[in-house]
């Protein structure tokens, strides 16, 4: 499964989410409960607030076999940190240089604010975060 | 290899999940993990019989730690969490897992990418799980007394309500006298009793009890503690330091009126007054109303000023203020009271008499009140007259446009609320403030006094727009809320908070300043200086723990260790 090139055209980039237990993974339920499609290789966890992700572990799933990485941030409803959006792009520019350091591009990390209700936005970011990753081809080249 | 014990169930849900998800498939791949020794399907895991399952596998076999792969953990991860704790364990030594609204309903058209990824998602649970360890919530005893900040209607009610329940509370007044805005007040709607006689009556409960303290002339300058443990330094009268001991803040600190910049519908221009200074105007006028010698018999009021501001105004008032429709409708009502022959002009944008105040407006237009609408990009335009008189013209929507001039001794800007300036109390009390400047709630619905500083409780109209009944009921809501936690003498807070390793930890004071919470201080531990995460103040957001150069920090059940263990488990392909 592993180290396909990028000109296979089966290739399905594996996505792993990071949602907040509040607001974004409700709305990933929420996209669930409406029956909205997107990949299965597509997988969440969810925890308290995105501000709270450590760039290693972005790192760590890229090297161990995701394909890229999104942060479903808080946005300006975090109820826990006013300035959440900004830390959590912090951490996205973090993860980017630690990215690039090892040798992946950058762009297999995204963020968004998404809403507990933002089901269709989930989805269409799923959608083309899929298809840009497949431009890029597998994370372990080779 | 892992020597621990845990039971993992794969639910059906009827067929919610099993009608995509091969469940058997799931059990099978997901049985001779680590860790596992119970691996089974329930067709409904929540129900009375699929926990009673469990209960028995738990202690039958020992079990110490509990997987559940079904719904959203918003349906019921405090039900398995509950299973766990009468099964005798731990209940932070449970993972639910949804492969429902994150698998088997967003992967209908995907059976077998929806079976795989439901294997990947257990796989993650249970390897979250195998690194649990037992956690215990935080208990605290309560003192039993609250301040209050702020003694108008809302503050005043609070105080009376929460020492009918046996609570001690110290009210803190910034003014000279208690009674706020509504000691002003002339009749109310819909009793008619005087605003000052209300204040009065509630002033005199006050005073009558021993174990209501009431301070004026008085602000906050300093807090320290907890939830149900709070040190509060208030100042009195610019000298005196008092030093409360309490369990829980109710801030109720008010609004203040919207003042019209200079030409704003001229307000400047003698004759534009806002609604407040008219209703003075009313109170003190018998019979005719004069002002200025000067007998006033055509009134314009002109509504919705400084509140429902558009785009174009920058940090503009988004909002509706709420009460100004009923009071400028109640005050018309008033006028005509006084005098039978005062012609009244209401320009509006939209009637927002809601509720019983529906009646006032009939009674308004019964009695000849003109209503004009204005659209609100075209205003009514206000200019000098003949005689000391105004003009004001406007657009009236409802004879679709035609232009009317009205000639009019007074004009009245039905003015709404704005939030009070009050950024040394934000700081100490470390308020939340919404983009509308007012504090906000955790939840409009679910939790309306309740902030995100545990024990700190809002009301009245410092949380937005409302009408005295309104901020009483509120009041009475934060006594409510406050008294529950004070009246058991103690409260339990998650423990899913942060921790420092000790060892790595260097103490270079990042941590610290990230937490807004002032959750984490320095401390002195066998010669070393480390970081100390004060349990009661820390809200487990995590914020602090990529912001630590040593690694430091973990947040529990969310540990280093176990997000990698989970994004191991999501990536075996193993089916």
């Amino acid at each position: 499964m592993q180290g396909q090139a990028s000109t296979d055209k089966d290739f399905t980039p594996k996505i792993l989410v990071f949602s907040t237990n509040n607001i974004s993974d409700p709305g990933i339920d929420f996209a669930g409960s409406s029956h909205l499609h997107y990949s299965p290789s597509v997988s969440v966890i969810s925890m308290p607030c995105t501000s709270g992700v450590k760039p290693e572990w972005i790192l760590y799933a890229v090297e161990k076999g995701f394909d890229g990485v999104f942060l479903a941030a808080d946005g300006e409803e975090c109820a826990y940190l006013p300035d959440c959006a900004e830390r959590t792009s912090h951490i996205v520019h973090e993860a980017q240089e630690l990215l690039t350091q090892h040798g992946y591009e950058p762009q297999r990390l995204r963020m968004s604010a998404i809403c507990s209700v933002c089901a269709e936005p989930f989805v269409n970011h799923m959608k083309e975060f899929s298809e840009s990753l497949k431009k890029l081809g597998s994370a372990r080249k080779g | 290899m892992s020597d621990r014990r845990i039971g993992v169930y794969i639910c059906h849900c009827g067929g919610n999940i099993s009608d995509y998800v091969n469940v058997d498939k799931v059990k099978e791949a997901v049985q001779d993990e680590p860790g596992v020794v119970v691996a089974k399907t329930s067709m409904f895991t929540c129900s009375d019989a699929g926990q009673q399952d469990i209960i028995r596998d738990i202690k039958e076999q020992n079990l110490d730690g509990l997987v559940v792969a079904s719904c959203s953990p918003k349906l019921h991860l405090h039900t398995f969490r509950d299973v766990a704790k009468r099964a005798g364990l731990n209940p932070y030594q449970y993972t639910q897992v949804n492969i429902r609204e994150q698998c088997s309903w967003t992967h209908t058209d995907d059976h077998e990418g929806a079976t795989e990824k439901a294997i990947r998602l257990v796989r993650a649970g249970i390897n979250r799980t195998n690194l649990t360890e037992p956690l215990h919530s935080i208990k605290i005893n309560t003192v039993p007394k609250v301040l209050i900040i702020g003694a108008g209607i809302a503050g005043l009610r609070a105080a009376i309500g929460l020492n009918d329940i046996g609570i001690a509370v110290y009210l803190a007044e910034k003014e000279q006298e208690p009674g706020g805005w509504v000691a002003g007040f002339g009749k109310m709607y819909p009793h008619g009793r005087n605003g000052k006689e209300i204040i009065n009556q509630l002033v005199n409960e006050v005073k009558k009890r021993d174990s209501i303290t009431l301070f004026t002339q008085a602000e906050v300058i300093d807090k320290t503690g907890s939830v149900g443990d709070f040190r509060v330094k208030i100042r009195v009268r610019d000298q005196e330091e008092i030093a409360l001991h309490v369990g829980a803040i109710i801030t109720a600190t008010g609004f203040n009126a919207y003042k019209p910049h200079e030409d704003e519908y001229g307000y400047g221009m003698d004759g534009v007054v806002t609604l407040a200074e008219f209703k003075k105007l009313l109170d003190k006028s018998e019979g005719k109303i004069i002002r200025q010698g000067k007998e006033i018999k055509n009134v314009v009021y002109v509504y919705c000023v400084g509140s429902r501001q558009g785009d174009e105004a920058e940090d503009g008032n988004r909002y509706c203020s709420r009460y100004c429709c009923n009071a400028a409708v109640h005050s018309s009502i008033q006028a005509l009271e006084k005098n039978p022959q005062v012609h009244q002009y209401h320009l509006f944008r939209d009637m927002r008499t809601y509720g019983k105040f529906e009646l006032l407006l009939n009674d308004a237009l019964k009695r000849g009140s003109i209503f004009l609408k204005f659209d609100e990009n075209e205003p009514p335009q206000i200019t000098k007259g003949a005689n000391g008189t105004l003009n004001v013209t406007v657009k009236d929507l409802l004879t679709f446009g035609e232009e009317v001039e009205i000639e009019a001794d007074l004009v009245v800007l039905a003015t709404g609320m704005v939030p009070k300036e009050n950024q040394k109390l934000v700081d100490i009390l470390k308020l939340p403030v919404g983009r509308d400047r007012f504090f906000n709630e955790i939840h409009p619905k679910l939790r309306p006094v309740e902030t995100v500083v545990d024990g700190v409780y809002i009301c009245g109209t410092c949380q937005g727009p409302k009408n005295s009944a309104e901020s009483v009921a509120s009041a009475l809501a934060a006594v409510s809320q406050s008294a529950a936690i004070l009246k058991k003498g103690y409260v339990e807070l998650e423990p899913l908070i942060a921790m420092v390793n000790r060892e790595a930890c260097t103490w270079c004071g990042e941590c610290e300043t990230a937490c807004p919470y002032t959750a984490i201080s320095k401390e002195q531990v066998q010669g070393k200086e480390v970081a100390k995460i004060h349990e009661a103040l820390c809200k487990g957001c995590g914020g602090c723990i990529p912001i630590c150069p040593n690694h430091a920090l973990d947040l529990k059940g969310y540990t280093d260790g176990q997000m990698k263990a989970m994004i191991d488990g999501l990536l075996k392909e193993k089916f």
